[in-house]
């Protein structure tokens, strides 16, 4: 099983930032104290909010079911300590309105322990039971987007899987969670993988790294258990190869048609971390409550890899790093892809995968003014999709937003960023093509 | 002068037989289109702006000599191009009540918390992509003026309080603005209702307080104080029911706490003295 490492597999274009992930990569994931309050939203996932099953003033221990999911498209949100529900009400959250959550106050001797619940064993359960069971644990894309696990590995009757790839790239700059995760989660993954190949019906499973990790790479390698159709392939080092379309490329050479799903080449992706807690949740019936968060960037004085509980507020994992005093920014996920945040007061959700916060000196000489576009092509060049953002980026300015979707294909954009980056004229492109999907969204939405 | 007669026989000919073509196709593939059509667009404003839900004037004035709108949907064009209309076609002219945008927000920069700095793209919706923007109600004005540039009617100002000046004269109710807010806080108002809940904050009491000064806390003194129906509290807003609009008094206003429910005479804002024309960008 062991195969030689090739680096050179990769897509084309894409760029190259710098990735600062020096200060982490060593640093062992360590556990998080409870925050005084914490806020569990109803709504983490891309979908419907789930439903409290909890009432004000009820007793909860740590990992009981408190939400129960409200359709398909929908999670279970289970307690991350023993506690108290205090209320039910809207609070900030990082999309930026108020959501429903679950305010929860631990007991001051709340323990770390939690209660098994109905194992789903791989050997025993069918496709659809193990669906269902990741489902009921709560588990969502821990890369960051937060889309439901059961929804991608549900397959349409009339697509074949016959790839599954564990997306190890951590391509982001500072992020190093699903690094520490495979070098101490690997028992975990393999368990994961187990269970997801049962789910689709894949033949073998790629797990796809970039070569910036060969740790992790080498452990994972080692430790493929016997029988398993895995492979461990390194990938070259480039953003945004940890892009699941770009990852296919990279692996397989496949090319996910524009508008369709990797199942339309017969691959399901999903995160290295979300292998882990499938792997680590489902044998033990458990749900999902606390994640793997780096902590980082140069207004932290404590960088490290921490196992937060969800629903820690964003301002109470900032003291417990270390926060500096003239701290002007908070990022949440890695600077290409994250968000700003403009409140402290939201709590952390299972799609955070870092925070990474800067001091003035970072974001001062930030340049602010806008030139004219001048055609240079670098953006051409960076566009992995390979699309024209010089183009899309003169039509969102004339507000064009139907001829953008309809000829230039926007709607294919993930926003990763390389176009804004290589821009020589800041011109803030990534930010007009979320503002125009934004409008075309709501336009179908409305017809 | 053989060769002339050939060509101007030739040509001739061939005149004749495109002439004999261009009559049977104007005969056979003519298409018999309402004369009215055309008057009645003349008669419209032209704006194109699809405010009446049509693609442009031509759109709109087909589907009136159609019947099937009415020349009162035209916002733009306000009563007196509708009952023109209405009278040039010899039909009811529907209903004329003219609308105004409003902006449902009264949290200036003056009144309203600010938690963070935002120095990014100048757009209300990019900075409402970062959790919300930056302002302490997730529901409030950015104030970053994407109103005031998607208006084709130059009715749209900002204040110096950051908030949009929409001008009651100037205004269609195209709703491009309706449209364009990511935060949703315009909505299109007949002219003639006085009474206006200007906040948009579903949050209670003293959370909404602790974020702007003029938020609508839900405690539900208007609704108490308004004829019975007119006012409703709806997650921790007061609702103006409008098919009882009918009944709306300023005394609903006269105990608000915050001053979130006004009684506005035509234009909005009427009593900020401090407008300015925003800097262009």
């Amino acid at each position: 099983m062991e195969a030689t490492p090739t680096v050179r597999k990769t897509f084309a274009h894409g760029i190259h930032p710098p990735d600062f992930k020096e200060e982490t990569r060593s640093k062992p994931i360590r556990r998080f104290p409870f925050a005084p309050v914490m806020i569990v939203p109803l709504s983490q996932h891309i979908g419907k909010p789930a439903k409290p099953v909890v009432a004000e003033g009820q007793e909860v221990e740590r990992g009981q079911l408190i939400a129960e999911p409200d359709g398909f498209v929908s999670v279970a949100m289970h307690a991350p300590a023993s506690g108290i529900i205090r209320k039910i009400g809207l609070a900030p959250h990082q999309s930026g309105r108020m959501v429903e959550s679950i305010f929860l106050q631990p007991f001051p001797a709340s323990g770390q322990q939690v209660d098994p619940g109905t194992p789903c064993e791989v050997e025993t359960a069918s496709p659809k039971e193990i669906i269902t069971a990741i489902q009921h644990a709560g588990i969502v894309g821990l890369g960051g987007a937060a889309f439901p696990t059961h929804v991608k590995l549900s397959i349409p009757e009339d697509k074949r899987i016959d790839t599954l790839i564990i997306n190890g790239v951590e391509c982001e700059p500072y992020l190093t969670t699903d690094h520490r995760v495979m070098l101490e989660q690997t028992g975990d993954i393999f368990t994961g993988i187990r269970y997801v190949l049962k789910a689709t019906g894949a033949k073998r499973a790629i797990i796809g790294i970039e070569a910036n990790k060969p740790d992790a790479a080498l452990k994972l390698r080692r430790s493929i258990p016997e029988e398993m159709p895995v492979n461990v392939e390194l990938v070259k080092v480039k953003y945004p190869q940890g892009a699941e379309k770009m990852l296919i490329t990279a692996l397989l050479g496949r090319e996910v048609p524009s508008g369709g799903l990797p199942a339309d080449v017969h691959v399901v992706v999903i995160n290295v971390a979300t292998a882990a807690e499938i792997g680590r949740l489902l044998p033990r019936g458990r749900g999902i409550i606390e994640r793997v968060i780096t902590i980082t960037g140069p207004a932290i004085s404590k960088k490290g890899n921490y196992l937060i509980p969800i629903g820690t507020p964003l301002r109470y994992a900032l003291d417990q790093a270390g926060l500096h005093e003239d701290v002007s920014e908070v990022v949440l996920g890695g600077p290409m892809m994250g968000q700003a945040v403009s409140s402290l007061d939201i709590p952390i959700t299972k799609g955070t995968s870092g925070i990474v916060a800067f001091t003035s000196a970072e974001t001062n000489h930030r340049p602010e003014k806008i030139y004219p576009c001048i055609h240079c092509a670098y953006c051409v060049d960076a566009c992995p999709l390979f699309l024209n953002p010089s183009r899309l980026g003169i039509l969102a300015k004339q507000g064009e937003y139907e001829r953008m979707a309809a000829e230039y294909h926007l709607m294919d954009c993930f926003e990763c960023g390389s176009c804004s980056w290589v821009c020589p004229s800041n011109i803030p492109l990534v930010q007009y093509f979320r503002i125009a999907k934004g409008i075309i969204r709501e336009k179908k939405a409305q017809s | 002068m053989n060769e002339l007669l050939q060509g101007i026989a030739f040509l001739g000919g061939l005149s004749l037989v495109l002439a004999i073509v261009l009559v049977v196709a104007n005969r056979k593939l003519s298409v018999y289109e309402d004369p009215r059509i055309e008057q009645v667009t003349d008669l419209l404003p032209g704006a194109n702006c699809g405010a009446c839900g049509m693609p442009g004037c031509r759109a709109f004035a087909e589907q009136v000599v159609a019947g099937k709108l009415q020349p009162g949907q035209c916002p733009v064009g306000g009563p007196e191009t509708a009952i023109t209309v209405a009278d040039f076609l010899g039909i009811d002219a529907g209903s004329t009540e003219r609308y105004v945008a409003r902006l449902l927000c009264a949290g200036g920069c003056d009144v309203a918390v600010q938690i963070a700095e935002y120095d990014g793209y100048p757009s209300c919706r990019a900075a409402a992509a970062v959790t919300g923007g930056f302002k302490g109600c997730v529901f409030g004005c950015l104030g970053l003026a994407d109103c005031e540039d998607v208006c084709d009617f130059d009715a749209i100002t900002m204040m110096e309080n950051g908030l949009p000046l929409v001008d009651a004269d100037a205004c269609t109710a195209c709703g491009d603005c309706v449209r364009i807010c990511p935060k949703g806080l315009f909505e299109l108002i007949p002219i003639s209702q006085h009474l206006i809940v200007q906040c948009k904050s579903l949050l209670a009491g003293d959370e909404a307080i602790e974020l702007c000064a003029v938020a609508c806390t839900g405690c539900g003194i208007c609704a108490a104080d308004a004829p019975e129906g007119l006012i409703e509290i709806i997650n921790n807003l007061a609702v103006i029911d409008p098919d009882k609009r009918q009944l709306e008094t300023e005394i609903a206003t006269y105990r608000c706490p915050t001053g979130a429910i006004t009684w506005i005479d035509k234009q909005q804002f009427a009593d900020v003295t401090t407008r300015t024309q925003t800097v262009a960008r």
